[in-house]
C-alpha cells in the first residue's frame, strides 16, 4: 500500500531521516519505535507531505506522493494524527469533526462517518458544542483521531496517542486503535512505548538517529535482545 | 442634544474604523502581519467609489459594491506579489515590505491622478433629519450605521458558517493542523485578503460619502486609527476589531465634544499607549496557555 524508498529528509541543513526505506501493506499495523529526536515525526510528517523529502521515493498505491501538497495526499486517503493532537482549540468539538471531512462532498456518507466516531468515541458525542480547547488531554486525542477519521482514511498515521495519558485512557486509545484497523483502515503508529505498540502490531521498525536499524515482525522484535535492552525496559 | 448628535457621529466614524480594523486583524490572524498598507486600500476604495459614481453615473450602492469587489482583487494581488514571497522570512522583512506597498500605492495614485482633492457629491443619500425620542439625527449617519453593521454581520456569517470562514479559521489558529484537513493554506489567506480589503474599500466609499473630501493621502491617519482601534480589541480577534472601532470613533466623539477638538487626532494614540502599557492584550485577548 504505502512504500517509502530511501528518503533523505531535512530541516534546512540538518538532515533528520537518512536513507529511510518501509513498507506497510494493506490492513497491518506497523509501528515505528525509537527514542526522542530519533526521526518517528518526521517520517510521518514526509509521508502526509507537511515535508518534502530531498531525494527518494514515496509510492502510495503505486503512484509517487512524495513532494506534493498535503491537501492532495489527504485526498487520496492518507490522515495523519500529529504529535500533541493540534486539536483546534478555539472551535467547537463538532467544528473539530467537521474540518477532518473538510474535501468531502458526500453528504450522507460523511453523516454515517461521524455516527461511526461518536460509536468509537462516546465522549465526545457528549461534548458536541464544547471548545475543544476545554477537553482533557484524553478527550483531545480522541477528538484528533476522530477529526482524522472524518476524511475516511485508507492509511492512518498515529504520532504518539499514548503521549501524556494515564494508563487506564492509553488501554482504551489501543482498544480504539485495534476498532479502527478492524474496519479495514492500515496504520502506521509511533509510539514511545514500545511494549504496548509491539502488543497490537503486525509489524515493526526501529528508528535511530534517522535510520531504520532493525525491522521485522512484532513477535521478532518483542524477543529481540537489541529491542528488550533499549526499548522495553531491559527484562 | 448636541452631544446626542456628536455620539452619533462617533459611532458612524467608529463604524468606518471598525471596517477598517477587521481588514488589519484577519490579516493579522492569519499571517501574523501587520498589513500597513491597508489603510491605502481604503483609500484605493474610496476612489473607485468616486469614479464609479462620477463616471459611471452610478449610484451609492452600486458603487460600493464596485469598489468592495475590485479592493477584494487588489487585496489578493497585493498579497501574492508581495507577501507570499515572504511568508518564511523574518517578521522585520515584512513589516518593511508592508510599508514600502504603503508608500508605492500612495505615490501611485499621485503618479496616476495627480494630489489634488475630489469631492463626492453630496446628494449621494438621503439627507434629512430624522426624529428620535425628541432627538434630531441626521440620516446619514444611521444610514451609514446601518451599511457598516449590515457588512460586519455578513462577515460574521462568513467566518463562523461558510467552509471558507471555518478555512480560515483553522488556518489562523494552527496552519500545519489546516494542511492535514486537506485545507488549501494559500488560498485561504488570499480569501482573507481579499474580505479584508473588501471591507476597506467598503470603508472608503462610506467615508467619502460622509466627509465628501478624498485624496491620495487620506488612508494614512484612518489606517493608522484602526490600527489602534484593532490593537485596542485585540489583534487577531474579530469581535475585538469591531468593539474596538467603535469604540474609538466614540472617544474621539466626546473629546470633541469636551471641547477638544484640535486633540482628537492624539486621542487615538494615547489610547493606544495605555493599551501597550496596561492591556497589551486588548479588551477581548486572552492570555494564551498551551494545554499538554
Ligand atoms: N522543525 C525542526 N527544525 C529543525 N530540526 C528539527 C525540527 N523538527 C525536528 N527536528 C530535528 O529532527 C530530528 C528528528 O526529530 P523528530 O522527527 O521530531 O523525532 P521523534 O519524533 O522521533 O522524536 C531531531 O534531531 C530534531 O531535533
Ligand atoms: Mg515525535
Amino acid at each position: 500500500m504505502l512504500k517509502v524508498e530511501d528518503i533523505n529528509v531535512y530541516y534546512g541543513n540538518i538532515q533528520a531521516l537518512k536513507g529511510v526505506t518501509l513498507e506497510i501493506n494493506q490492513g497491518e499495523i506497523v509501528t515505528l519505535i525509537g527514542a526522542n529526536g530519533a526521526g518517528k515525526s518526521t517520517l510521518l510528517k514526509t509521508i502526509s507531505g507537511l515535508l518534502k523529502p530531498k531525494n527518494g521515493q514515496v509510492l502510495y498505491e503505486g503512484k509517487s506522493i512524495g513532494g506534493k501538497q498535503a491537501q492532495a495526499i489527504v485526498k487520496q486517503g492518507i490522515s495523519h494524527v500529529p504529535e500533541g493532537r493540534r486539536v483546534f482549540a478555539n472551535m467547537t468539538v463538532q467544528e473539530n469533526l467537521e474540518l477532518g471531512a473538510f474535501l468531502r462532498k458526500d453528504k450522507a456518507g460523511m453523516k454515517e462517518d461521524m455516527e461511526r466516531v461518536y460509536v468509537l468515541f462516546p465522549r465526545l458525542l457528549e461534548r458536541l458544542k464544547q471548545q475543544a480547547g476545554t477537553l482533557s488531554g484524553g478527550e483531545q486525542q480522541m477528538l484528533a483521531m476522530g477529526r482524522a477519521l472524518m476524511a475516511r482514511p485508507k492509511l492512518l498515521l498515529l504520532d504518539e496517542p499514548s503521549m501524556g495519558l494515564a494508563p487506564l485512557l492509553v488501554k482504551t486509545i489501543f482498544r480504539i486503535i485495534e476498532e479502527i484497523n478492524a474496519t479495514g483502515t492500515t496504520i502506521l503508529l509511533v509510539e514511545q512505548n514500545a511494549n504496548l505498540a509491539l502488543s497490537i502490531a503486525d509489524r515493526a521498525y526501529v528508528v535511530e538517529t534517522g535510520r531504520i536499524v532493525l525491522a521485522g515482525t512484532a513477535e521478532e522484535l518483542t524477543s529481540s535482545e537489541k529491542v528488550k535492552m533499549a526499548y522495553l525496559g531491559g527484562h | 442634544m448636541e452631544l446626542f448628535q456628536q455620539l452619533v457621529n462617533g459611532i458612524s466614524l467608529g463604524s468606518i474604523y471598525a471596517l477598517i480594523a477587521l481588514g488589519y486583524t484577519m490579516v493579522y490572524g492569519i499571517v501574523k502581519l501587520i498589513n500597513f498598507a491597508h489603510g491605502d486600500v481604503f483609500m484605493v476604495g474610496a476612489f473607485i467609489g468616486f469614479y464609479s459614481i462620477t463616471v459611471l453615473d452610478l449610484s451609492f450602492f452600486p458603487a460600493l459594491l464596485i469598489s468592495m469587489a475590485a479592493c477584494a482583487v487588489f487585496g489578493v494581488i497585493i498579497e501574492r506579489i508581495a507577501y507570499k514571497p515572504l511568508r518564511n522570512a523574518t517578521r522585520i522583512a515584512a513589516l518593511i515590505t508592508a510599508i514600502g506597498v504603503s508608500l508605492m500605492i500612495e505615490n501611485g495614485m499621485i503618479f496616476i491622478r495627480g494630489a489634488q482633492l475630489e469631492a463626492y457629491p453630496t446628494n449621494l443619500l438621503p439627507s434629512e433629519n430624522i426624529d428620535i425620542f425628541g432627538v434630531s439625527i441626521k440620516s446619514q449617519s444611521l444610514l451609514i450605521l446601518g451599511v457598516s453593521l449590515v457588512l460586519m454581520m455578513i462577515l460574521q456569517i462568513i467566518v463562523h458558517k461558510t467552509k471558507i470562514g471555518k478555512a480560515m479559521r483553522a488556518v489562523s489558529y494552527d496552519a500545519e493542523a489546516a494542511k492535514l484537513m486537506g485545507i488549501n493554506v494559500n488560498n485561504t489567506i488570499s480569501a482573507t485578503f481579499a474580505i479584508g480589503s473588501a471591507l476597506a474599500g467598503a470603508a472608503g466609499v462610506i467615508f467619502g460619502t460622509y466627509y465628501i473630501k478624498i485624496e491620495p493621502l487620506m488612508g494614512v491617519l484612518p489606517g493608522l486609527k484602526a490600527f489602534v482601534a484593532a490593537v485596542l480589541g485585540g489583534i487577531g480577534i474579530i469581535p475585538g476589531a469591531m468593539v474596538g472601532g467603535l469604540l474609538l470613533g466614540l472617544i474621539e466623539a466626546l473629546v470633541s465634544a469636551a471641547g477638544f477638538s484640535l486633540w482628537r487626532d492624539a486621542a487615538a494614540f494615547v489610547v493606544l499607549i495605555l493599551i501597550l502599557i496596561f492591556l497589551p492584550q486588548g479588551l477581548f485577548g486572552k492570555n494564551k496557555r498551551e494545554k499538554v
